[in-house]
């Protein structure tokens, strides 16, 4: 937790996007959810010296900041890997089978929930309902790909689809693209409906 | 019941349903100019009470109600609508904003007129990435076309709308909960009074609406509240989104007037219960309500009916179905186990109560259960949340109302389950196998005694 860096942490571009959402709020601690949530989409984690300096734009103390991040269970502050994936454990999953997807998961990986493969390039954590229980059990990436419903060979096509890395954050929102749901799912989707 | 015709989904189907153009090609965005241009903000709460439209977050407060309760003397007002769908087995909004955005925005648009608000948070999850980027655009969309911004459709009125991303806390959909992870805090609920209306978001008069109930406003504008009084039960009115998901072969998210079964949601919509099994039991609105057993099926899903049941009330109508090889042990280890991560951590009875619970449901399945923590269990229970008075808010209810439910109604299982399932203690510590192995080990050394962390201990993302 030592301040080591001299040079700032966060880039002139960073801090840029931070104080563009002042005028939002009336008071500035108000942006330290969407500061956090800036810091951590460019480093992939929230380290201390960012906190320090996301407190100072917000002209609040590093312990505010802290003290908000350390709440949400969504910030971590060594990085994690290049796509973060969450499987749902809530009842409409479990039932259908999430627990058992996650340990697949974590076993084929190599990995326990929460932890990063050896070579960077997926976080595995489990996840109290993620909003898709049309797909139980389901599992989500960080960059908005829907998986589901898993069973075992499809949370393996998942897994080498999301090692390909994130996929480009406007896809669906076209016009041309048609219904508003991400690609990878459709292809990896045999919802029955 | 088979002339009803959808309201709040009729434009899912249609392709590119969330760009403004197909939307105002529908006819959208009338209601609003009706209600901004042609009446004044009084008018159109007294039509939004008129229409006893109840909120669709959980609660079911009327929403006309909660706008009357703003003091009329105030200078500035905040919209903050909840969007944080954390309640297990719910993703109602989460179409309603992906599918149909701009139907939603109306909606905010009339509200926040009614209500004079001139800034609009939307507290979206941050598990909802995809409803995010649509919103974004929507809203963009809106400004460009003059829905939002300043001076909106001449009448002087003003309206921003900012989508403010959660962090994965389910507390935040509790509305003081909301605000204070708005204003940049952890999200702990506020003791109440004073309410929102009086004191909300940065201490100003705030009014905190479900996205569904925003979604409803423009129609009711529109056709008037006497055609939503017409659909529904009594003190139940208008349409609702009801999921379903769980052993059922189609999970679905279906809009229907308010008070259908469960039995018909599961036989009509859903598509019957999976692999041909019988249903043992359904949660009515997120797991925070409690379960209904397979013959209290055809008790109607609405505001007053459902509470015959025991159970807490209709919550989200999001339907958990459950077969009959589901354990009643799972489904309270799974409660437990969601309501003791999900816990702030404010109150000590909830707190340690919700942790308490899952350790006990952990153990009960791992099968060192015995009769009496039934017994006290179910005094725990009786002891935690709003209902006996001892939290701030209701998360603790929610987590003790499916303890409290199937001690009333599957008692007889959980008996059976731990007379029949006794195992050995799972966790052996060091000292432990030193002693079977007939090593002489010091007791007091406190190294020997560390057992090692269950799983779920382990979930930190920076514990490797």
């Amino acid at each position: 937790m030592a301040a080591e860096a001299t040079t700032p942490m966060l880039t002139p571009a960073i801090r840029e996007k931070i104080l563009a959402y002042i005028p939002r709020y009336p008071s500035k601690r108000a942006v330290t959810l969407p500061a956090l949530h800036i810091v951590h989409e460019y480093l992939r984690c929230v380290p201390y010296q960012a906190m320090v300096e996301i407190a100072e734009l917000l002209e609040i103390t590093a312990a505010e900041v802290h003290d908000t991040m350390s709440f949400y269970g969504f910030f971590p502050q060594a990085p994690i890997g290049d796509v973060r994936v969450w499987i749902c454990r809530s009842l409409s999953c479990m039932i259908t089978g999430g627990d058992e997807m996650l340990e697949y998961a974590c076993k084929k990986l190599g990995v326990r929930s929460g932890q990063t493969t050896p070579d960077g390039k997926l976080t595995v954590e489990f996840a109290e309902c993620l909003g898709i229980c049309d797909y139980a059990p389901a599992a989500l990436a960080d960059d908005g790909r829907i998986f589901g419903p898993l069973t075992p060979e499809k949370v393996d096509a998942m897994l080498e689809e999301l090692k390909k890395g994130p996929v480009d954050p406007s896809h669906g929102l076209n016009p041309s693209s048609g219904a508003a749901k991400p690609s990878t799912s459709e292809v990896l989707n045999s919802k029955p409906n | 019941m088979a002339q009803f015709e959808p309201v709040l989904t009729r434009h899912f189907a249609v392709p590119d349903g969330h760009l403004l153009k197909t939307y105002e090609s529908k006819g959208g965005y009338q209601a609003a100019r009706k209600a901004i241009t042609e009446m004044d903000p009084d008018k159109v709460v007294q039509i939004v009470k008129d229409s006893e439209l109840r909120g669709r977050g959980g609660a079911g407060f009327p929403t006309g109600l909660k706008w009357s309760f703003l003091p009329k003397d105030r200078k500035e007002t905040f919209m903050c609508v909840n969007g944080d769908e954390s309640e297990p087995a719910t993703f109602n909004n989460r179409q309603l904003i992906e599918l149909d955005p701009h139907q939603f925005i109306e909606g905010m648009l009339i509200s926040c007129f009614a209500t004079k608000a001139s800034t609009a948070y939307v507290y979206l999850r941050f598990e909802y990435i995809h409803a995010f980027r649509i919103m974004e655009t929507a809203i963009a969309e809106a400004r460009e076309a003059g829905h939002l911004g300043k001076n909106i459709y001449g009448s002087g009125f003003d309206l921003e709308i900012y989508c403010h991303r959660g962090a994965g806390a389910y507390i935040c959909g509790e509305e003081t909960g909301l605000i204070e992870s708005l204003e940049g805090k952890r999200g702990w609920p506020r003791i109440k009074p004073p309410f929102p209306a009086i004191e909300g978001a940065f201490r100003k008069p705030t009014v905190v609406n479900n996205v569904e109930t925003l979604a409803c406003v423009p129609h009711i504008i529109e056709r008037g509240a006497d055609w939503f009084k017409s659909i529904g039960t009594p003190k139940s009115y208008g349409p609702k989104l009801y999921c379903v998901s769980g052993h059922v072969n189609k999970q679905v998210c279906i809009e229907l007037p308010l008070g259908v079964t469960t039995r018909e949601l599961i036989e009509e919509h859903a598509g019957g219960v999976w692999k041909g099994r019988k249903l043992k039991a359904t949660v009515p609105g997120g797991i925070s309500m409690g379960v209904m057993s397979a013959d209290e099926q055809d008790v109607k899903l609405d505001f007053e009916d459902i509470k015959k049941t025991g159970c807490l009330g209709l919550g989200t109508a999001a339907v958990t179905v459950m077969d009959d090889q589901t354990s009643m042990v799972d489904y309270l280890y799974n409660t437990s186990r969601f309501f003791a991560h999900e816990s702030c951590g404010q109150c000590t009875p909830c707190r340690e109560g919700t942790t308490w619970m899952y350790k006990t449901f952990k153990r009960i399945k791992a099968g060192g259960g015995r009769l009496e923590d039934l017994d006290v269990l179910g005094q725990m229970a009786e002891n935690m949340g709003l209902t006996p008075g001892t939290t701030i808010c209701g998360l603790a209810d929610g987590a003790a109302w499916p303890i409290k439910n199937v001690l009333a109604k599957f008692r007889p299982e959980l008996e059976e389950y731990i007379r029949t399932h006794q195992a050995p203690r799972p966790i052996v510590s060091p000292l432990q196998k030193a002693i079977a192995a007939g090593i002489s080990a010091d007791p007091t050394n406190t190294a020997l005694q560390i057992v090692p962390s269950p799983q779920a201990a382990l979930r930190s993302p920076h514990a490797s």
